[in-house]
């Protein structure tokens, strides 16, 4: 056993930095190269690939409080929301339509939120912790219905018309400015949270997942640390609502559901919990699925959905990426 | 030399059942201290109101002189009051390397930074690599927990402990639930701790403790019976009376 030299370790941590690197570089050109595929494939569902990307970022907020931390919730929606609203309420009634600016405060909305529905669902853990959660998500869909001056209640707060990116690129008919615009902040995002994940405090959110009393013995706040992470996965989550009032140019009431906040959830769970590529992978698989099924059979799409859950929980408890990169990580090890 | 940890008039009922009865410790650094007492002896319950998991009904516990009875359980481990558990809590998804490197950097307030990985912050893998190697966990340091030994593990425990640089260590059972064939390991990594370190150690083995301790306090229905050398704890009335029932004499103490 030897203790290596400051100038052995030194070395080996930039060298180490430098092969951490090369998964996000690769991260990135997939995402590009799906989206490039997706463009050119769809061209005319440019619209449904800039809510996939929307509801990819919900997803990722998701992954960060209940894949990375373990905590319990289906209220998530409800940053979502906010952070729709929020871009929403500046454009419509304070007359900012900078995409830019309506997109700050989409995130600064969905960071509140997260603040807020932190402080309360961390108060409990388990079952009430869930059912906290959901209460988090009726309340917040009420206050929007209820203050329709403001959010247009149930017909949706119309009106929104964003400016042109840089003053260059109109919001188009077909979507495509909007599509660019969503998949840049989605690589933006991706990037930002693989550092966050594999930083100190990521390390310290997994050891809060896996033994939170261990991490106090060493000394460290459990509800403190949950609480940023909440603010975090609320930006995030803002950001998504921001980009689908952006592209969409119209918040509804569903943006602050109930139901939104568990097909999240499903969908977390079939990408695989606790991993930024999982939840990519289950939004688009979702989302993809749902929208060939629907229109192959609109009466039992849902049931159909149903079954392949159900399969993946049976038989691929980790999701979809995590038995994929299990099965990879297995195949490394016996060949070594 | 002036205490380093100090316990004074703790108490602590449950109901009207007193659990832990005036118990008043002092500590010196370097001192190692082993806990002992009969099985319901309250024990347990003296170790969390140390660490600040339960209130007391009354009493002070003070670390270095400062009074902390009023603070929580990780704001002293801060001030430098670290325990190990009696069953092993660790992170089984996390490897030795990954824990020994969050403690150094919870230590140094370091454990919140949202970039850059530990990985690339040369100390922080130098003192991680020194502790590991002084317990002899280097050839395991990227496994995961849950697929190394349980021998092992409570090394790491004792490792994560170090890594903290604490005043006084609480040691519950540290030797708890190992093997016999690694039992050695252990009394090795505790005989090597820091030499001004103070160590209060809760243990049922009593062949370790007379090895390990320079002093016994024996707890019995919640009050100290005994604090002294352990050569006299086998001698005393007080504490064969005690331990008459589980253990058929004290002189096997010895």
């Amino acid at each position: 056993m030897t203790v290596p030299t400051s100038k052995d370790s030194a070395s080996s941590a930039t060298s180490d930095r430098r092969v951490r690197l090369r998964p996000d570089v690769i991260g990135v050109l997939v995402i590009a190269a799906a989206a490039i595929a997706g463009y050119l494939l769809f061209p005319n569902n440019l619209a449904l690939l800039t809510r996939i990307t929307a509801i990819a970022l919900l997803v990722l907020s998701l992954d960060l409080v209940t894949g990375y931390c373990g905590v319990a919730t289906l209220g998530h929606a409800a940053l979502f929301g906010a952070g729709a609203y929020g871009a929403g309420i500046v454009a419509v009634h304070f007359g900012m339509t900078d995409p830019f600016a309506m997109l700050g405060f989409g995130i600064i909305a969905g960071a509140l939120a997260g603040l807020v529905s932190g402080v309360v669902v961390l108060r409990a853990h388990g079952l009430p912790q869930l059912v906290l959660s959901i209460a988090i998500v009726h309340l917040a869909h009420e206050v929007a219905n209820k203050a329709s001056g403001w959010t247009g209640g149930s017909d949706g707060l119309a009106g929104i018309t964003p400016d042109a990116v840089f003053g260059l690129y109109q919001f188009d008919l077909w979507g495509r400015t909007a599509y660019v615009f969503g998949i840049v902040l989605l690589i933006l995002v991706f990037v930002v949270l693989r550092q966050i994940v594999r930083s100190p405090f990521g390390m310290l959110c997994r050891g809060i997942r896996q033994d939170p009393l261990r991490v106090q013995a060493l000394g460290a706040s459990v509800n403190g640390t949950l609480v940023k992470m909440y603010v975090i996965s609320g930006a995030v989550a803002g950001a998504g609502g921001a980009l689908n009032a952006i592209s969409t140019q119209v918040v509804g009431l569903d943006s602050l559901s109930f139901t939104l906040s568990a097909e999240a959830l499903v969908m977390l769970v079939l990408g695989g919990t606790g991993s930024l590529y999982g939840a990519l992978i289950g939004t688009l698989t979702f989302m993809w699925f749902e929208d060939v099924v629907s229109a192959a059979n609109p009466f039992h799409w849902l049931t159909i959905v149903g079954a392949l859950l159900i399969a993946v929980v049976l038989f691929a408890p980790k999701g979809l990426y995590g038995t994929i990169a299990a099965w990879f990580a297995g195949r490394k090890r016996r060949s070594a | 030399m002036s205490a380093v940890f100090e316990v004074r008039n703790l108490k602590r009922s449950f109901g009207g059942l007193a659990v832990t009865n005036d118990v008043s410790i002092s500590m010196a650094p370097g001192d190692r201290v082993a806990l002992i007492g009969p099985n319901g002896a309250g024990k347990t319950t003296f170790v969390n109101l140390v660490t600040g998991n339960l209130k007391p009904s009354a009493g002070q516990v003070l670390l270095g002189g400062e009074d902390v009875t009023g603070l929580n359980s990780t704001q002293r481990v801060r001030r430098g009051l670290v325990r190990s558990f009696q069953v092993t809590r660790l992170f089984p998804e996390m490897t030795p390397e990954e824990h020994v490197a969050l403690a150094i950097l919870q230590r140094e307030g370091r454990s919140g930074r949202m970039f850059g990985s530990h990985r690339a912050m040369a100390d922080v893998g130098e003192e991680t690599a020194a502790i590991l190697s002084t317990l002899g966990l280097s050839s395991l340091a990227d496994n995961r927990v849950r697929e190394i030994a349980y021998g092992q593990q409570r090394l790491l425990e004792l490792a994560l402990a170090l890594a903290l640089k604490p005043k006084v260590l609480l040691l519950d059972e540290p030797a708890a639930g190992v093997p016999q064939s690694d039992t050695g390991l252990i009394e090795k990594a505790l005989a090597d701790l820091p030499a001004d370190l103070a160590v209060l150690m809760i243990e049922h083995d009593m062949d370790l403790v007379f090895r390990f301790a320079r002093r016994v306090i024996v707890l019995a229905a919640g009050e100290i019976i005994f604090d002294g050398l352990p050569s006299d704890a086998t001698r005393d009335t007080r504490v064969r009376q005690a331990y008459l029932g589980s253990y058929a004499d004290a002189r096997s103490l010895a």
